[in-house]
């Protein structure tokens, strides 16, 4: 950003790089944070239904993919209604709280080569903080509402978020003494385009930290196999059951935001971030535009893997949830943090072979999981036409009545 | 809270000096995403673990066994698709015996056969709701929509049958009110064909997925002396190890000629007679009747569906208990009647309603969430409870 203004304007004050934050901030937020928000419910709906062999939404726009912003609108033009019994301002607040958490995630989060509204020097650090600004609203969210499913619900969300952060924090570790940075440019740039480059692969220890990572990030974001601050069949809606209209609508466009937050830091951790293959463009524009498409395709898998795990997975208890994080998460990430240092001192320079061998070992395994699924469609044996609603469906028998 | 047993007061414990802690009194329906229609639950929890739940029924509550005594014989036949229409047949089919015992009706052979096959198609749909909404009630979205759409194709059969896709009204008393159509028989076969490997697949789909069997393992365990006790019935008594079926035990209808097993829970993922027993007998009896319709179809007599019966039908004065394995368990009718073409009086005996009275003794010290679990695995329709 900086570099960018330093071209533009001869003599830059601050005032000059405030402006230039501000509207990079600006062009962010309603230029792609809200509709990457509002087109993954579209994408999340869409899945949903290939997996429950049902269609999904498909009639505003071309296959249902206006879908997003009818829903929008039509929360906008709700009526916001606050129950007598709540507490009015607290209940007001809570939204806002947790959009800001989650909006706030993208200051330090990268797009693409010189895409970023400012590259903090504790980039990781902050967006795992400000993040945490979520649990507060959902708080708010669960208390003020005088309800009591959700209460229980905010309640089983801090207990959650608060929990999950600390195996998600420990598994950050790992890449960021191999970067020797907290920087997400600095991450990014200390790996390369091929995945044997990746911090992923760098050695075994993190590539586990990646599984406990995205484990811990589903948690954090209130996704199933983890979504008990809104199990719908239990707490009705948790901590959103007294919202209705806009106030309804930021609690998911944060929590459907927050999964391509997931992504983005994932692919920047672990997933060599924006690295293009090799020199395929010298000029910056196409550059940064593969760039840019090469970090989204990278984050928006692990969106689509996240929608993939909500439709086939059922809920864990509330209690088995806090036995897999301290049991199970914690010292496992604990393990992995003194591996990687241990790792760190015997092979300073890295270990040669072992990060190919890794690739090779996630290509079996990635192998091995097709395979499986292969396995599940031959033995149902069910053809297309056969799964058609008009298989049985019959002429009327005439006579009959 | 005007509930009897049930009083609201403040508990105040101090654990070792600690904080003082009060339980919270939460009321879990009428409107309640996973109470199966209008159930109420009044549950006194200290956080997440509940001390009490206690069952309100009554919200569903129609007065059918009175409007037996006004409508007639005939008339009262509608009325019992709705005792439970998740599964109306077997409840038709309960009336049906009834009159025809009181007034000694034989009811011809091939009636008797399509009874089975619509009891049974009846019993396969009901399972697949209960299994389904089980699945979405533990977090699950998927099994439920893959089940209804099964239930679906089974809807389109029966509709074929009898022209209705809930509250059938399909028999008569003396036997049904419709041969099958012609081509029906090749369709069902072919669909119970399509549908078994479903079964399979459904299991593969959830009942094996480890987060599924690690909710439902050894939560709510009934152990084989108390569903006795508590007079459980149908797949929540097989579910605690009691291999007991109406149609094997004391048989009626044609069920003596066919060939089936009656599955009962073996503690596969934890104890005998936890959620996951009940879950897993309910899948299995769906195989089993598949097997009955299978048979039935092959086996099919020719000859009429429904003997004669007068229309003004007025059976000789006594009463009668007759019993029938519904989709919920054995279902009792018992039916007095004093010669007139009213009935005197009807009483049904239904499983939800037994299963529903254990569930105050199972859920204690459970997880709120494991109640859920509880009530799906019991299979509680609310409708049959307050009928």
């Amino acid at each position: 950003m900086q570099e960018f203004v330093d071209g533009l304007v001869a003599n830059p004050s601050w005032v000059h790089y405030l402006g230039a934050m501000l509207a990079f901030g600006g062009i962010v937020v309603f230029g792609f944070v809200l509709p990457i928000a509002g087109i993954t419910t579209w994408v999340e709906r869409r899945v949903a239904g290939r997996i429950q062999s049902r269609i999904g939404p498909n009639r505003t726009g071309p296959a249902g993919f206006l879908q997003w912003l009818a829903d929008g609108i039509k929360s906008l033009l709700k009526e916001d209604i606050v129950p007598d019994a709540a507490d009015a301002p607290l209940f007001k607040l809570a939204p806002y709280v947790v959009m800001t958490g989650f909006v706030g995630a993208f200051v330090a989060l990268p797009f693409g080569g010189p895409l970023i509204i400012a590259d903090l020097n504790v980039g990781i650090l902050y967006i795992t903080a400000v993040t945490s600004l979520v649990v507060v609203g959902i708080l708010m969210a669960g208390w003020s509402s005088n309800n009591k499913w959700s209460l229980l619900g905010g309640i089983r969300s801090a207990a959650q978020i608060v929990s999950y952060e600390i195996p998600a924090g420990l598994s950050i570790f790992p890449i960021v003494m191999l970067s020797g940075a907290l920087s997400m440019q600095s991450i990014i740039a200390e790996q390369g385009a091929a995945p044997w480059r990746w911090f992923i692969f760098n050695n075994p220890f993190t590539f586990i930290a990646f599984f406990i990572f995205f484990v811990a990030a589903l948690a954090e974001g209130n996704r199933t196999p983890f979504d008990l601050p809104e199990a719908e069949s239990e707490l009705v809606m948790g901590f959103a059951t007294e919202y209705s209209g806009m106030r309804n609508l930021l609690f998911f466009m944060a929590e459907w935001g927050n999964l391509y937050v997931i992504g983005a830091i994932v692919a920047t951790l672990f997933l060599g971030g924006w690295q293009i293959p090799w020199a395929l463009a010298e000029h910056p524009v196409p550059r940064v535009a593969l760039q840019f498409g090469t970090f989204f395709l990278k984050s928006y898998f692990w969106v689509f893997v996240a929608v993939w795990l909500r439709w086939t997975l059922p809920r864990i208890r509330v209690d088995q949830m806090m036995i897999m994080c301290w049991k199970y998460l914690v010292p496992l990430a604990f393990v992995n943090l003194l591996g990687t240092a241990a790792w760190m001192v015997v092979f300073p320079h890295g270990a040669p072979g072992v990060p190919e061998l890794l690739c090779v070992a996630a290509a079996v395994l990635l192998g091995l999981f097709l395979r499986r699924v292969r396995y599940h469609l031959t033995r149902a044996g069910l053809k297309r036409e056969e799964l058609s609603y008009n298989i049985l469906a019959t002429e009327r028998i005439p006579g009959l009545g | 809270m005007g509930l009897a047993g049930f009083e609201v007061e403040v508990q105040r414990e101090t654990r070792d000096g600690g904080l003082a802690t009060e339980d919270m009194t939460l009321s879990m329906g009428p409107q309640h995403p996973s109470t199966h229609g209008v159930l109420r639950f009044v549950i006194r929890a200290d956080g997440e673990v509940m001390k009490e739940a206690i069952p309100d029924i009554g919200y569903l509550h129609r007065s059918i066994e009175k409007i037996a005594e006004k409508v007639g014989w005939h008339g009262f036949m509608p009325y019992t698709d709705r005792v439970d229409y998740v599964a109306a047949m077997p409840c038709n089919q309960g009336w049906a015996m009834a009159a025809e015992r009181l007034a000694a009706i034989e009811v011809p052979k091939r009636g008797e056969y399509c009874r089975v096959i619509a009891t049974e198609f009846s019993r396969i749909h009901s399972h697949l709701l209960s299994v389904g909404s089980m699945a979405m009630d533990i977090g699950a979205y998927t099994p439920f929509t893959h089940a209804i759409r099964e239930r679906e194709y089974i809807n389109d059969l029966l509709e074929e049958l009898c022209g209705a896709r809930l509250t059938f009204h399909y028999m008569r008393i003396g036997g049904v009110g419709w041969d099958l159509p012609p081509g029906w028989r090749d369709k069902a076969l072919a669909y119970i064909k399509r549908f078994e490997p479903l079964i399979d697949e459904f299991n593969d789909l959830i009942s094996w997925n480890k987060i599924y069997t690690e909710r439902l393992a050894n939560v709510a365990v009934v152990s084989a002396r108390d569903a006795i006790d508590y007079n459980l019935v149908g797949p929540n008594l097989r579910g605690s190890g009691v291999r007991y079926d109406v149609r094997r035990d004391e048989p009626y209808s044609v069920y003596p000629d066919f060939d089936f097993d009656i599955p009962v829970g073996r503690g596969e993922m934890g104890t005998v007679g936890d959620c996951f027993d009940r879950y897993i007998v309910r899948i299995r009896e769906m195989k089993e009747s598949c097997k009955i319709v299978r048979q039935c179809l092959e086996k099919l007599p020719g000859g009429p569906v429904i003997a004669k019966v007068p229309r003004n039908f007025k059976p000789p004065a006594g009463d009668c208990y007759v019993r029938l394995e519904s989709a919920r368990g054995d279902m009792g009718w018992y039916v007095v009647s004093d010669g007139t073409a009213f009935p005197y009086r009807c009483k049904i005996r239904t499983g939800s309603f037994a299963a529903i009275s254990i569930v105050p003794k199972v859920s204690r010290n459970l997880m709120i969430a494991d109640l859920i679990a509880v009530i799906a695995s019991l299979d509680l329709v609310a409708p049959e409870i307050d009928r």
